[in-house]
């Protein structure tokens, strides 16, 4: 024990932990001092949300130790217990909250902190939650439901959480995937504020640039093991990426776009969803033959209606949408993408795969009538296996093998898993949907040279993306949406950020400037 | 309209319309229980049944009144804590363990009916719960006999409205109740047993369900039969729906459905020689689904009904 200093709060102990053959931690040990801003770096997958959920016992390790400080210095902390824990004085911020929302938040800061078989002690519970309020200032409105609270209060409730009980250690995993910028730079101040305090802070990321902004060290794990461990303040960036996926990360480079002929085009396009709400307005323009075109636009502004007329969910209320030279006229998409349309969903844990159906079944799921896996009405259930084996590997989709659960994959391997079942296919014309918000820089490229290649191919691409760095990487051509209305903004070189930031805050001035 | 106005001018058909509402208020309390706590127990109807018999045979075999209550309560417990093992610890399937639940407190209590009393044709009666005078409350005119001569199994139904919407809203172990139907992730990241309030509620639930099939053997008739129960489990599932999961609500919901059946007796006997009695039978059931219609789409379910937990499960 002699290594460790005396204000250390937390060391974990070459903890080991497989599901199944798998190993997703691998003899990973570190220590957390008072007042420290740790942040665990690594792409999705690397094991950092499995080794937290060891230290605040939802996992039980197969190998190693916990201690957190106790009385007598470091204290082994009982595994599998959530409450011996918290007890420890252990918090945890999960990436997906656990909170009840049908209960105000400050019920769910209560719940479990009073003997359940008493009448509870709730002004004394909200005097105590107001002075952290005051001292963190975590604002939140303490009398309203949670379902009500925004994504970034509720976060503010689940940290109130874990400062009621008094924590020492403070876990938060992937913290601002959910937030806007703003209120990620709301968060960074506050969890400076506590640790000056005396908390220590653990901080699970997969962006490189907040992890440098907010930590004092950085843990970086890689396929289980800890590929390294720097102090922030003298990191280099390119050093830390290449620790991560532990290779040289190459750029991904792209050839200039030799456009073709117009697959699929809006001519003078509206779309009306729901009852009144028009979500496109005379929209027009052409998707072409190795060309790809990037949507640029705050979430919202009619990017929503475009990927529904693509993906075949919908047709124009007005105007035509052609595909081939030929007038789309029903939502059928299924025969879209017999024709050839490929689409990678928004939402593709939920649009893009079905949880528990096989990665052999979601691989075949868009074309099981056809002879490749269907034998006059029988599915050939060898040969889907078969593509799900040979996409497995070509893809490199981290899995159990054909047969595990969709839901199991990380969101990253998801998305290599529906990139394989519509690429495979030799698509025509292609949607990327945010192909790659959540995935890690490893995915994050291996995504875009896909794309790429499909482009190079002859295939007609449109990506739509809320990052801006994303579109410059891919596009040829941009185009803006605004209210539901889509601006040509034309060919990417020339373009700058603001310009297209003018353009998505609905300033036409900088559509003129562009024409002049 | 003057037959409408001649019903719900008496007495006698409030008084009725409680009495019918009593077993419901007891089985929709059981089932809100369960439900808040994320688990829905069909076996209600079969709970009521064993209820009904358990806590009759206790006293024919000379229990007193209360010790049958309790014994009621404690083989209701024991079906849920069976239906508790197959859903919560063993995960499976809520509606298949409930309705299995069900068909067997059915026939476990026609069983042990028929082997206690194998040769009688007559059903036995015992000396059941007579209603109580309160003293001033009961002699208010119109009201008094309206509202206040009732069994005490009435007046403990009423009084568990109000214990139990204390706990749920005003206590620890309520908030932590409410929680574990909602999100159970929650519960457990706060260091309480997902399992052990689940497991808890549902026998609490189950407890309370049985204590309405008693009413009805102890309250409300004083001899058991078979097919007395003869559905009203599964109107207190609907009712739960109907009261939002709230147990004002489903005081309201109760008392509603008694007063429509109540409603439809006194119809039959005015106007019955023009209409079928069967139209007036299904009266309170048509009406229920129309309340339902009117009241469920709006309905805030709890989030977690139906889902099992497992711990250290990737979710």
């Amino acid at each position: 024990m002699t290594d460790i200093p005396a204000s250390a709060l937390l060391s974990l102990e070459n903890i080991t932990k497989r599901f199944g053959p798998l190993v997703a931690n691998d003899g990973i040990s570190l220590s957390l001092q008072r007042g420290e801003i740790l942040a665990l770096l690594g792409e999705n997958g690397a094991g950092k949300t499995t080794l937290m959920n060891i230290l605040f016992g939802h996992y039980v390790q197969d190998e190693g130790v916990v201690r957190v400080a106790g009385k007598n210095g470091l204290e082994t902390l009982p595994s599998g217990s959530p409450g011996a824990a918290l007890a420890a004085g252990v918090g945890m911020v999960h990436q997906h909250f656990t909170l009840a929302e049908n209960l105000s938040g400050l019920a769910n800061i209560r719940l479990g902190t009073e003997a359940l078989l008493s009448l509870g002690r709730a002004s004394a519970a909200r005097r105590k939650i107001e002075q952290i309020i005051a001292e963190s200032g975590l604002t939140v409105d303490l009398d309203r439901r949670v379902a009500d609270l925004t994504v970034g209060e509720k976060q503010r409730v689940e940290i109130l959480k874990a400062l009621y009980r008094d924590a020492k250690v403070l876990i938060l995993d992937e913290p601002t995937a959910v937030l806007t910028p703003q209120e990620a730079d709301g968060l960074f101040v506050v969890l400076r504020r506590l640790a000056a305090n005396g908390l220590g802070v653990i901080f699970i990321s997969h962006k490189l640039g907040e992890v440098l902004a907010i930590s004092n060290r950085i843990l970086v794990l890689r396929a289980g093991r800890k590929a390294g461990e720097l102090v922030s303040a003298t990191a280099d960036r390119r050093a830390i990426a290449d620790l991560m996926v532990g290779k040289a990360v190459a750029e991904v480079t792209r050839a200039p776009a030799k456009p073709g002929a117009a697959l699929m085009a809006f001519d003078k396009v509206s779309l009306r969803q729901g009852a009144s709400r028009q979500s496109l307005r005379k929209v027009s323009f052409e998707l072409r033959a190795g060309e790809i075109v990037g949507l640029a636009g705050v979430s919202g502004n009619g990017q929503a209606g475009i990927a529904a007329l693509i993906s075949g969910l919908a047709v124009p209320s007005e105007g035509e949408l052609l595909l081939y030279g030929k007038p789309i006229h029903r939502a059928d998409p299924r025969a879209l993408v017999a024709a050839g349309v490929a689409r990678m969903p928004e939402d593709r844990q939920h649009d893009g795969v079905v949880g528990t159906m096989s990665v052999a079944d979601n691989i075949a799921i868009e074309e099981v009538r056809s002879p490749a896996f269907s034998r006059s009405g029988w599915l050939d259930r060898k040969a889907m296996r078969a593509r799900a084996q040979s996409a497995i590997a070509a893809y490199d989709v981290r899995c159990l093998g054909p047969d595990a659960e969709a839901r199991l994959l990380s969101g990253g391997n998801v998305q290599k898993l529906i990139l394989a079942r519509v690429l495979e296919r030799e698509p025509r014309v292609i949607l990327a949907n945010q192909p790659t918000r959540g995935l890690d820089v490893g995915a994050q490229a291996e995504v875009h040279r896909r794309i790429i290649a499909a482009r190079d191919r002859g295939a007609a691409v449109m990506v739509i993306s809320e990052d801006l760095d994303e579109l410059f990487a891919l596009s040829d051509r941009f185009l803006v949406a605004h209210e539901g209305e889509i601006t040509d903004a034309g060919p990417a070189e020339g373009l700058d950020r603001s310009t297209i930031g003018l353009l998505m805050a609905g300033h036409s001035a900088a559509a003129e400037g562009l024409a002049s | 309209m003057d037959v409408l106005f001649d019903i719900l001018g008496s007495a006698n058909f409030w008084a009725a319309a409680i009495r019918i509402a009593t077993p419901l208020i007891f089985g929709v309390l059981g089932a809100l229980i369960c439900e808040r706590a994320g688990v829905l127990n069909l076996g209600i109807e079969g709970i009521f049944v064993a209820g009904a018999m358990a806590g009759w045979l206790a006293v024919y075999l000379g229990a007193g009144l209360w010790g049958g209550v309790l014994v009621a309560a404690l083989a209701g417990a024991l079906f849920g804590l069976l239906h508790a093992i197959l859903t919560v610890v063993l995960g499976l399937s809520q509606h298949v363990s409930g309705i299995g639940i069900t068909l067997l407190a059915t026939s476990v209590s026609y069983f042990t009916y028929r082997t206690a009393l194998p040769d009688v044709s007559t059903p036995p009666r015992i000396a059941a719960f007579q209603p109580i005078n309160i003293a001033g409350l009961s002699d208010i005119p119109f009201l008094g006999p309206a509202l206040f001569q009732q069994t005490p199994m009435t007046f403990l139904a009423l009084a568990f409205v109000a214990i139990i919407a204390f706990v749920l809203y005003r206590t620890p172990l309520g908030l932590a109740i409410r929680a574990v139907g909602d999100n159970p992730a929650s519960v457990e990241a706060q260091g309480l047993s997902v399992r052990g309030l689940r497991i808890g509620a549902v026998v609490a639930g189950s407890a309370l369900m049985a204590l309405g099939g008693a009413f009805l053997t102890m309250s409300a008739f004083d001899a058991f039969f078979f097919g007395m129960v003869n559905g009203r489990g599964w109107i207190c599932i609907a009712l739960v729906v109907f009261a939002s999961w709230q147990p004002g609500k489903a005081l309201l919901g109760a008392l509603l459905f008694g007063a429509f059946d109540a409603f439809q007796i006194r119809l039959q006997a005015q106007i019955g020689q023009v209409v079928p009695g069967q139209v007036f039978l299904m009266l309170p059931y048509l009406l229920s689904i129309v309340a339902l219609i009117l009241v469920a789409r709006r309905a805030d379910y709890p989030r977690a009904l139906l889902q099992p937990w497992t711990k250290g499960q990737r979710h």
